[in-house]
């Protein structure tokens, strides 16, 4: 059943707040989520005091700068910072996006940041991707052909490349997954705009022969029909991608191959 | 799920009983009856606002009125069967224990054919004057 309150182990509880750095004037807040499965203890949200003077521009310039200067036990994944890889994806100031693409200046007030919404937490600002890798997985993202392998490469023309564009870099960092009320209700079975946007791109890859076999276990109501255009998936890619046009040109495939 | 999730792996969980291979029906019939709803309704809105304050035998001279008979029984085929498209959309999304749902499901399905049967009768004896 859909769940409209948090459980009573979930429920934020005021945190710590940590002291200002001395002698810094230029201070930006951060109220962050922190929890730990070491303690029994709620989730709470902490907050903190940066030193812009001493700090990059981004949410995760001044998150890396608490980490470094005054809590390192605050935990977090990043690795390209510069908006590539995809592991900083988190809920700041309300939006899924991107910690290092998301520039403090954008936010007014103190920067709120708590992990992607309606995951498992593993820690702090760190949510448990387990089931939306299995989804990405049970898509199958490679390219499956029957065709005898050429000696060289696949052939495709430009015309064909170019349907790829606004698919191919999706960096699968969950931001929209994450955004779907949909996906929050019903998670297990629906498999979310990131991944169908995912089938989509191996759909309309002009190389790949598997097209039927795709849209057949795509064909389901809830691993596809689920999507109501909500359009919080659209809304929330920090790569401007389209995951609710992609889940649209699927279900018009469907509806093409049989009226 | 017909197995525990238990020690299962989460590739397991989420290929689960596999893809039903359906719901396009179910999309395509809720985008037809939606286009036919546009005009139908339009229709109904302006029968009703022309019957505003008529008495209860002009109301029964219009509906006994051919056109006006077919028009409405189109009316509830089409607007009965896209409200229980809608609401079997609402019990997927809301409602997840299988006993519940299926209860649900089965009452969504009796409560637009009792209505119809009943909306039906009436209108048809209506129009045959019995």
């Amino acid at each position: 059943m859909v769940e409209l309150t948090l459980p009573r182990n979930s429920k934020i509880n005021p945190g710590k707040t940590w002291p200002k750095p001395e002698g810094a004037t230029n201070l930006r807040e951060y109220r962050i989520y922190r929890w730990s499965p070491d303690d029994d203890q709620n989730p709470r949200l902490d907050t903190y005091y940066v030193d812009l003077d001493d700090c990059g521009p981004m949410v995760l310039d001044g998150l890396l700068w608490i980490k470094n200067k005054i809590d390192p036990t605050l935990t977090l994944r990043r690795s390209c910072r510069e908006g590539i890889c995809g592991s900083c994806a988190m809920n700041i100031d309300g939006t899924n996006t991107l910690a290092c693409t998301k520039g403090m200046e954008e936010i007014s007030g103190a920067v709120r940041v708590y992990p992607l919404p309606h995951m498992p937490v593993v820690k702090d600002l760190v949510p448990d991707l387990t089931v939306p890798y299995a989804q990405l997985t049970s898509i199958e993202p490679w390219l499956q052909t029957v065709s005898p392998e050429p000696a060289k490469e696949w052939l495709q023309s430009h015309e064909d490349r170019q349907k790829l564009d606004g698919l191919y870099e999706c960096i699968l960092c969950f931001c929209c997954q994450t955004s779907c009320p949909s996906y929050w209700w019903n998670g297990e079975k629906y498999l979310g705009p990131a991944v169908l946007l995912q089938a989509y791109r191996w759909i309309i890859d002009s190389r790949d022969e598997a097209t039927g076999e795709r849209l057949d276990n795509l064909e389901d109501p809830f691993r596809l029909y689920r999507c109501h255009t909500i359009m919080n998936c659209t809304q929330a890619c920090p790569k401007g991608l389209n995951p609710a046009k992609a889940i649209a040109e699927i279900k018009k495939m469907m509806v093409e191959r049989r009226v | 799920m017909s197995k525990s999730p238990g020690m299962r792996t989460a590739l397991g969980r989420v290929r689960g009983l596999g893809s039903a291979r359906e719901g396009t029906d179910h999309f395509w019939r809720q985008r037809l009856t939606a286009v036919a709803n546009v005009p139908l309704i339009l229709f109904f809105v302006g029968l009703v606002v022309s019957l505003n304050g008529a008495s209860y035998a002009e109301v029964r001279e219009t509906l006994a009125n051919p056109l006006v008979a077919l028009l409405t029984i189109l009316i509830l085929a089409s607007a009965l069967y896209h409200m229980k498209l809608g609401m079997q959309s609402i019990i997927e999304d809301y409602i997840h224990g299988e006993g519940l749902k299926i209860v649900l499901v089965m009452l969504n399905i009796f409560f637009p054919i009792v209505i119809g049967a009943v909306s039906l009768f009436a209108l048809l004896k209506i129009a045959f004057g019995v």
